[in-house]
């Protein structure tokens, strides 16, 4: 359903994403490895709309997708969580969860041009039956995603996101990912940060998700999650896909070997990827 | 008719002096991210040091240079020290606001030291007056320049080889960097700010002298003028900051021949406007930028508001509502009046900087265009009152949410710099557009209140209007923050990239914003005009948007309540204490000082 050709994203010198071609199919899981500085959020950031590619093309469904603004990504299904995680800091758990399923709003925000806004406004301040309906729903199937996090979230619904542990910030992120009803999701490591329970619960809710047959794109440094998930790898460094492949074999390919424990001594010795 | 080559020089000449201010805001924007709005007050203080020397000290030339240069220095490290430092591991919001105070607090001690009276400042040059081709260049042209050439030669000698110089430009690049390999950015900073200030008291001080006059309105002016040409330079940049004072004194000096000398502003302004719209990044920057660095709801303090109990807003609503009943002297009423009228244009702003973040300076804009609009529609086309002051509420919210869209764009300390252009370019345009607005003249005679037909004779009745009006826009802007587009809005202003990930269009939510606090505002000032009775060009000004501010502030920024109660407390307090007019621009500006300081959140609480 998404599939990238010759996506390319230059800093000055530097070519952060070069000539990257991928195809995901539906309900796929494929994940993106790589040492750190490879590319990898780049990439996340071209395809999702917050950068825009020097050259390529991203298309999803069939659809030329290319130097979409993100806001359109996200009315097209696209979601997606944050390497340093962001979450609405000053928003309720709650709040931060129904931002996500903001597109979904339709009949507070009726889909005319130029008055649209104004109407929106209106119906804001009005309320009109169709509108408390609307959000009720909404609020209620928030409180079914955050029932997925057992009872880390929960009983928290209602404090700021501030003042929630990071594991808790991350889970939040999900969470407001999938109240948009993705077609695609893209993770950017779900898990850093977090001590192995957290991690294997993590690990377990987006094998939940991969089982419910959402399409999903994970950029992780955990190698055995990543094993133990994907359906294919694919593995970047300096901007290019220098493997692809089920993965063991992508474990065991020399270039693969090389990139992170080869060449030079830029690489630093992070301990998630020795972990692995 | 004078030739175009003196336009020229007097283009350079002028836009020498912009290039030494914004050299100095260019250089604190690389080390810090900040865009230093005290810098038009050090400028005002540089300009009366030079004054004090001149005149009361008699010092020589050389030595006055001198003087204002390291004087203005001590101001800055002083403001850096004792304003700035302390703010470093707060809110992104915090040190943008203390400038703002400070540079209040500067203007307002150096207006009740030497009275607002312009003053003479003579050059101590022999006025000689050499030909060259078609123009004429004079002597103080020379030292102008001078001055000019020579401070950049010796900024660009210490940048580049001094290791202090070094450390400045590390720091620019990259702060964290810096640091862990041991560059006391404490120090940078402190350089920074002297070297800045320096700059800037010796801009004030020879244009001071290139005018033969100063007075203390020079300094927002000169903050206006230094940000414009360094934000067209492209902000942190200091050549281009140098760059972009000449090509601001060109602009303006061609304006001025061309379309005269009350333009003058308007071109400033209007290139402002241009580049943050067309080239944010500067007319020199490279076509795109690395993307913006993830930031987590730095913007504000987080904080957990204080739930006001029904129980308590229900009494107070009661109190104020049966006042007129007591026996309370009518300028008790007075006082509450105006009041509630800032409370319309606080809810307002903090609707825009509070609940959206975006920090707007020009909101005193949003009034003038209500009350203009009221008073006009009454006088021109005898629209009754009450229509008249509801159409100011609409004009006001179209007019002033188009005029702001081009800042839509923009994020943080820009979006303040726009805000304060659009405000003055606002009372530009008033001033100038005769034909409607009666330009400096001002319209008097704008009838009196009335509903339904029934003048708004007794105070009691104008009170009670404007405290009904008041509680009616406060309840729907409750109702407004608890629907999904005040959800949207808090988003957009913890994290405006995450924001849009989750298809919140930034442009149809800031619109929003602007839309329903343009009605208030609008609404206030609509009222306000048929309350005076006279209105003109400086009826709202600056001033009362850094009032309406520091009351946001006061309240807890996005606090409804909040609004309501700083309003009472920062216009009626005074009046209590019956603190004489001059002095309290200054205690506006020291509440806010503090209150950045110790209590970022308000007294209430951010929502």
């Amino acid at each position: 359903m998404l599939s990238l050709r010759g996506l390319t994203r230059r800093f000055g010198g530097l070519t952060a994403v070069d000539r990257i071609d991928l195809d995901l199919a539906r309900s796929e899981l494929v994940s993106i490895i790589g040492p750190n500085g490879a590319g990898k959020t780049t990439l996340f950031n071209l395809v999702t709309g917050l950068d825009r590619p020097d050259a390529g093309q991203v298309s999803l469904d069939g659809q030329a997708i290319t130097g979409f603004s993100p806001e359109r990504l996200a009315d097209e299904g696209i979601a997606r969580t944050f390497q340093l995680g962001r979450v609405f800091g000053n928003l309720s758990v709650m709040e931060n969860v129904l931002i996500g399923a903001h597109r979904r709003l339709r009949a507070v925000r009726p889909s005319l041009p130029l008055i649209g806004p104004l109407l929106e406004l209106g119906l804001a301040l009005w309320r009109p039956a169709s509108v408390r309906a609307e959000e009720e729903q909404l609020r209620e199937e928030a409180r079914a995603i955050l029932a997925r996090f057992g009872e880390r979230l929960l009983p928290r619904i209602d404090q700021p996101a501030y003042s929630l542990s990071y594991a808790n910030r991350r889970r939040v992120e999900i969470a407001r990912a999938l109240a948009l009803k993705p077609r695609l999701l893209l993770l950017d490591e779900p898990t850093a940060g977090m001590n192995p329970t957290e991690t294997s619960e993590m690990q377990a809710l987006i094998a939940e998700l991969k089982a419910e047959g959402l399409t999903i794109l994970l950029i992780e440094h955990k190698l055995d999650m990543v094993m133990r998930l994907s359906d294919r790898v694919i593995v970047m460094d300096e901007g290019q896909k220098i493997a692809e492949g089920a993965g063991e074999d992508v474990r065991n390919d020399p270039k693969v070997i090389e990139a992170y424990l080869g060449h030079g001594s830029s690489q630093p010795a992070d301990e998630r990827e020795t972990a692995a | 008719m004078t030739s175009w080559l003196d336009y020229t020089i007097n283009g350079l000449i002028v836009g020498n002096v912009y290039a030494l201010v914004a050299v100095g805001l260019a250089l604190i924007f690389g080390v810090s991210r900040l865009i230093n709005f005290a810098q038009g007050s050090i400028y005002l203080v540089g300009a009366y040091i030079g004054w004090v020397a001149v005149v009361e000290l008699r010092t020589p030339l050389f030595i006055t240079i001198l003087l204002v240069a390291a004087a203005s220095a001590l101001v800055g490290l002083i403001i850096e020290r004792f304003g700035l430092r302390p703010l470093q591991n707060s809110v992104r919001i915090a040190p943008l606001l203390a400038t703002i105070g400070i540079s209040f607090v500067l203007d307002q001690i150096v207006m009740l030291t030497f009275s607002p009276n312009p003053r003479a400042l003579p050059s101590q040059l022999p006025d000689i007056r050499f030909q060259i081709g078609g123009g004429t260049i004079g002597s103080l042209d020379i030292l102008i320049a001078c001055v000019g050439i020579t401070s950049a030669l010796l900024l660009f000698l210490f940048l580049r080889y001094s290791k202090l110089g070094w450390a400045i430009r590390a720091t620019a690049q990259d702060r964290d960097a810096a640091m862990q390999m041991g560059v006391d950015v404490n120090r940078v900073n402190q350089a920074v700010f002297g070297i800045a200030a320096a700059l800037g008291g010796l801009s004030g001080m020879l244009v001071g002298m290139y005018y033969n006059q100063i007075d203390t309105a020079m300094s927002l002016q000169a903050t206006l003028k230094g940000v414009v040409a360094e934000v067209a330079g492209g902000a942190g940049n200091v050549p281009g900051a140098i760059a972009g004072g000449l090509l601001l004194g060109l602009v303006e000096s061609y304006g001025v021949a061309i379309f005269g000398t009350s333009y003058r502003n308007l071109f400033a302004f209007l290139l402002l406007i241009l580049v943050l719209f067309l080239r944010p990044n500067g007319l020199f920057a490279r076509a795109r930028q690395a993307p913006p660095e993830p930031l987590t709801g730095t913007f504000i303090a987080p904080s957990r508001p204080i739930r006001t109990p029904r129980w308590a807003l229900v009494t107070a609503f009661a109190v104020f509502a049966l006042l007129p009943f007591l026996p309370v002297s009518s300028y008790v009423l007075q006082t509450l009046i105006n009041a509630w009228l800032f409370a319309m244009l606080a809810l307002s702003l903090t609707l825009v900087a509070g609940t959206l973040g975006q920090v707007s300076l020009g909101h005193a804009a949003l009034l003038a265009i209500g009350a203009y609009t009221s008073a006009l529609l009454s006088l021109d086309l005898s629209v009754p009152v009450g229509m008249a002051i509801i159409g100011g509420g609409l004009v006001s919210a179209a007019l002033g949410t188009l005029l702001i869209s081009p800042s839509f764009r923009l994020r943080g300390h820009y979006v303040s710099i726009a805000t304060l252009a659009i405000g003055e370019i606002v009372s530009l345009v008033i001033l100038n557009w005769e034909p409607v607005t009666r330009g400096p003249i001002g319209i008097s005679g704008i009838p009196p209140l009335s509903l339904f037909g029934v003048e708004l004779v007794s105070a009691a009745s104008v009170y009670w209007f404007s405290f009904a009006v008041m509680v009616l826009l406060a309840l729907l802007q409750v109702r407004l923050l608890g629907s999904h587009i005040g959800r949207s809005f808090r988003a957009i202003r913890d994290d405006d990239v995450a924001a849009r990930a989750y298809g919140l269009s930034l442009n149809r939510y800031k619109a929003l914003a602007f839309i329903f606090g343009g009605f208030a505002a609008g609404v206030s000032g609509g009222i306000a005009a048929h309350l005076y009775s006279y209105i003109n060009h400086e009826t709202f000004n600056t001033q009362q948007s850094i009032l309406a501010l520091t009351i946001v502030i006061l309240g807890g920024l996005g606090n409804v309540a909040g609004a309501i109660v700083g309003s009472v407390a920062l216009v009626g307090l005074p009046e209590v204490f019956r603190i004489a007019a001059e002095y309290r621009i200054l205690i506006y500006g020291i509440a806010l000082l503090l209150l950045v300081r110790f209590r970022p959140q308000g007294l209430l609480g951010t929502i």
